[in-house]
């Protein structure tokens, strides 16, 4: 039987590892891809949590964050086509356009 | 036997999830993040969630995913020389210390709390498909319904920012 807590610290683990690539990666759809990392995380403490204490609601909220996270990636990969289609770049750091 | 399956599962993910956010090349993280996708489908199978499984494996790895690639391919970028932000270092150590630290605190705690109203053998019985779908078409209607707007307002958001531009004729004046 797998404690609990091993999966919570799976999730720990992935859940880190998507905000290091959020904080360090320049290139805008590797950016996306580790908020993907941090979704999945969040979606296996939630179906862990479900198992374990008996009730559905986890599961339940686990298909909202994946119709959520698929919401997202389509509306940040068309924010990317459209600045790439004005400066031929990916990179975050020259994405100021909204900056004051 | 589920232990060694668990083992395999969270090691594999984590493994690759390192090596989506390390790797250079952008294809190259794309595919890191299908193997970390398929594997945490696996855990769900662990944990007796066959439709969460099979949403998995269809939304995330087969749409989301495929997305992913296709505006990479579409966009053909040239991989950078530095392709991590220039001063990542700082934020490695006091990461990688306090992942530690929660770890820690983590695998000391209980979790011990009111259990609901879905015990194994009761999912189990009719499969956890039939659970899913009596819960969320009781209790969880108009959360679904809500979604559905979601999705529909993100459909027409990503058709009006990715539609190309027309050149305006006539040009006003004021």
């Amino acid at each position: 039987m797998v404690p609990l807590s091993a999966y919570v610290a799976v999730s720990a683990v992935l859940f880190i590892t998507g905000l290091l690539g959020v904080l360090i990666r320049r290139n805008f759809i590797i950016v996306l891809m580790s908020v993907e990392i941090m979704l999945n995380a969040a979606n296996i403490n939630l179906v862990a949590f479900s198992y374990y204490l008996e009730s559905m609601a986890g599961q339940l909220v686990a298909l909202f964050i994946i119709a959520i996270a698929a919401g997202e990636a389509a509306i940040g990969l068309a924010i990317i086509i459209v600045v790439f289609r004005g400066k031929i770049s990916t990179n975050v750091d020259e994405m100021n356009l909204l900056k004051w | 036997m589920v232990l060694v399956f668990f083992s395999y599962f969270a090691l594999v993910s984590i493994v690759a999830g390192v090596l989506t956010v390390a790797l250079k090349h952008p294809v190259h993280c794309g595919l890191a993040l299908l193997a970390l996708l398929l594997h945490v489908s696996g855990l769900f199978i662990l944990l007796n969630a066959e439709f969460l499984w099979a949403v998995q494996v269809i939304v995330y790895a087969g749409a989301i995913l495929v997305l992913y690639l296709f505006v990479l391919m579409l966009l053909n970028l040239k991989t950078d020389d530095r392709y991590f932000h220039s001063s990542y270092l700082y934020f490695l150590a006091p990461a990688t210390l306090g992942s530690l630290y929660v770890l820690a605190l983590l695998l000391r705690s209980p979790f011990a709390g009111a259990k609901g109203d879905a015990p194994t053998v009761a999912v189990l019985q009719d499969g956890d498909t039939y659970a899913v779908g009596i819960k969320m078409f009781s209790e969880y209607l108009l959360q679904f319904e809500v979604v559905g707007v979601f999705l529909l307002g993100a459909v027409i958001g990503a058709i009006v920012l990715a539609k190309t531009p027309k050149p305006i004729k006539g040009e006003r004046k004021g």
